[in-house]
């Protein structure tokens, strides 16, 4: 299995003859996933929870079985400590507003990393506002790494929160959460795992990493947009107060109070995106048909040849790890001289997708002292041709701004 | 790729790799910065009046070519004006961004922003296009405001 064989898979890319290079911002849909949907607006689509008719129990039991399914894939020991949000972002906001806001004080800390993506940073920042806890970083090496010194400097007795991504959006730096979590526990820290990046790539096992709370979006996923995930230890969700208030997430309603439902329902108030669920569950089964190992052969194959091309390029500067084991699937890279959005509007008019920017992420701009870089980032559909593509177009750019520098 | 080849022109390209308007003045009447969030462009232009004649104006910044060249160009364009002239270049360009004003003969009066108009085929770069012109109609607005105010 290759990845022209998976491409295959995905009706976008059959329609459109773009190099799509920017699977880290939303991967493209297999017709599985798409079908998956269909089939659930021709045949099942109901309020779920709602309905005593076979209908909307049919609906429910869909929406209820692809929690179990998701509960199998991150190995979580309870099926109701996952919970649906819109996407990584909302989940990440559950957090900080329902954990954050209401455990965290003067003098506490919460530490994360400098690479984090804005939704695990602006929402700590506004916890550390409200509350007068302290926000601390974790920075980088000269490898675009937390070294190990790092860690043990800036998560202390104090802290009680640790915010960080499993796979920077920017960098595609892998970064050992196994490890921060061993050692934020023995500080008495909760932690915090955005997968958003790494979900896609790699098996995420929640009792081997001993996470206490992981989060991501599906549509990076291979599934829809709209619909995220939130995995939280069963005692510390149950502790918890509700986020969004509102219908199925209650128990009873009495004019002045209200008694909330149990796990999972507690955090999903409002009729949710079945939608959205149905989808995800059918990406899963695509990723697993496939196989994490495949994903990783076929990944590092196509990353390791576009690092290889790239580095043959003088006049770019790579935002990348040297250690190729530490690198996911995201290179972040400038032409020297030229701002990013040229670079990108070039590709574009070659044929090539990339994103260029700050990515959401200013606070490791201005750590690196950038404004923004230009990114491409791989997925299982993408081939050594997308690489060449990607290379001659960057030929043309450079060969255009060359002459003017 | 042609529309990106006329976009990315010769007068654009030298005016946003080498701009002689690129530069502080000794003096000047009123400074204003302008920015785009979505690509990090950064400008400060500064505006010397005399009576109600741009005598002169100068940019510093950073951020992507289109946007810097359109500042300099904008700047060679409006310099010497009066003000109701500038004003009325001002209206023109960001009709022709807009594909509000086609009329060849009024497009003629913009001299060499003209070189913009095909920015409009891409929507992700027409914010880069027209910072620096609502920058200087903002700093205009405000002047006459003071002016009136007096
Ligand atoms: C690392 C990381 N975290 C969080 C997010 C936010 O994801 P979403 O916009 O789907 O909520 C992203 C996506 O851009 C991301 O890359
Ligand atoms: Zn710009």
């Amino acid at each position: 299995m290759n990845s022209s064989d998976i491409k295959k898979d995905f009706p976008i890319l059959q329609n459109r003859k773009e190099s799509y290079l920017d699977s880290a911002a939303t991967t493209q849909k297999p017709k599985q996933v798409i079908d998956a949907i269909d089939e659930y607006y021709k045949n099942f689509n109901a309020n779920p929870h709602r309905g005593a008719y076979s209908l909307s129990i049919e609906a429910t039991q869909k929406y209820e079985e692809t929690r179990e399914k998701i509960a199998k894939f991150i190995n979580a020991k309870h099926t109701e400590e996952i919970i649906f949000s819109k996407n990584a972002t909302e989940s990440l906001n559950l957090i900080a507003y329902s954990y954050g806001m209401e455990n965290l004080k003067v003098d506490d800390e919460v530490v994360l990393s400098i690479m984090e993506h804005h939704s695990n940073l602006v929402p700590w920042q506004k916890v550390s506002k409200v509350t007068g806890c302290k926000l601390n970083y974790m920075y980088l090496n000269d490898n675009f790494e937390i070294s190990d010194e790092e860690i043990e400097a800036k998560i202390t007795d104090r802290t009680k929160i640790v915010g960080i991504t499993h796979i920077s959006n920017v960098l595609g730096t892998i970064n050992d959460v196994k490890k921060i979590i061993k050692y934020a526990h023995k500080k008495g820290a909760i932690v915090v795992i955005d997968a958003t990046q790494s979900i896609q790539h790699m098996k995420i096992d929640v009792q081997d990493l001993d996470a206490d709370f992981i989060v991501f979006s599906g549509h990076k996923i291979l599934a829809a947009l709209g619909i995220g995930v939130l995995y939280g230890k069963k005692e510390i969700l149950n502790k918890m107060t509700p986020f969004l208030m509102g219908g199925d997430m209650i128990e009873y309603v009495y004019e002045q109070n209200t008694t909330y439902a149990p796990l999972p329902n507690k955090f999903e108030a409002g009729t949710q995106n079945v939608e959205g669920v149905i989808s995800l569950g059918a990406a899963i089964d695509y990723i697993e048909t496939i196989g994490y190992d495949n994903i990783q052969r076929i990944e590092k194959e196509i990353v390791d040849y576009a690092m290889q091309e790239l580095s043959k390029l003088d006049y770019l500067t790579l935002y990348v790890t040297p250690n190729r084991a530490h690198h996911s699937s995201v290179i972040s890279f400038n032409i020297k001289g030229v701002h990013p959005h040229d670079v990108a509007s070039i590709l574009d008019a070659n044929g090539v997708c990339v994103r260029s920017g700050n990515h959401c992420a200013q606070p490791l701009m201005r750590y690196l002292g950038i404004d923004s870089t230009c990114r491409a980032s791989f997925y299982i559909y993408n081939t050594k041709e997308d690489v060449d593509n990607l290379v001659n177009a960057l030929n043309k750019a450079y060969e255009m701004f060359k002459k003017y520098m | 790729m042609d529309e990106l080849s006329d976009l990315y022109n010769d007068l654009i390209m030298e005016h946003s790799m080498n701009s002689c308007n690129k530069k502080e003045l000794k003096c000047y009447d009123c400074c204003k910065m302008g920015h785009n969030p979505n690509c990090g462009d950064e400008i400060k232009l500064e505006l010397k009046m005399d009576g109600d004649v741009i005598e002169d104006l100068a940019f510093v910044g950073h951020g992507c070519a289109i946007s810097q060249a359109s500042t300099s160009i904008m700047i060679d364009t409006l310099r010497g004006k009066a003000i109701y002239e500038a004003k009325k270049i001002i209206e023109t360009f960001i009709g022709m961004i807009k594909r509000e004003i086609t009329d060849e003969a009024e497009l003629e009066k913009l001299e060499d922003a003209i070189a913009f108009r095909n920015i409009s085929h891409m929507p992700a770069r027409v914010k880069c296009a027209l910072l620096a012109w609502h920058t200087i109609e903002d700093m205009l607005d405000e002047r006459e405001r003071k002016v009136d105010g007096e």
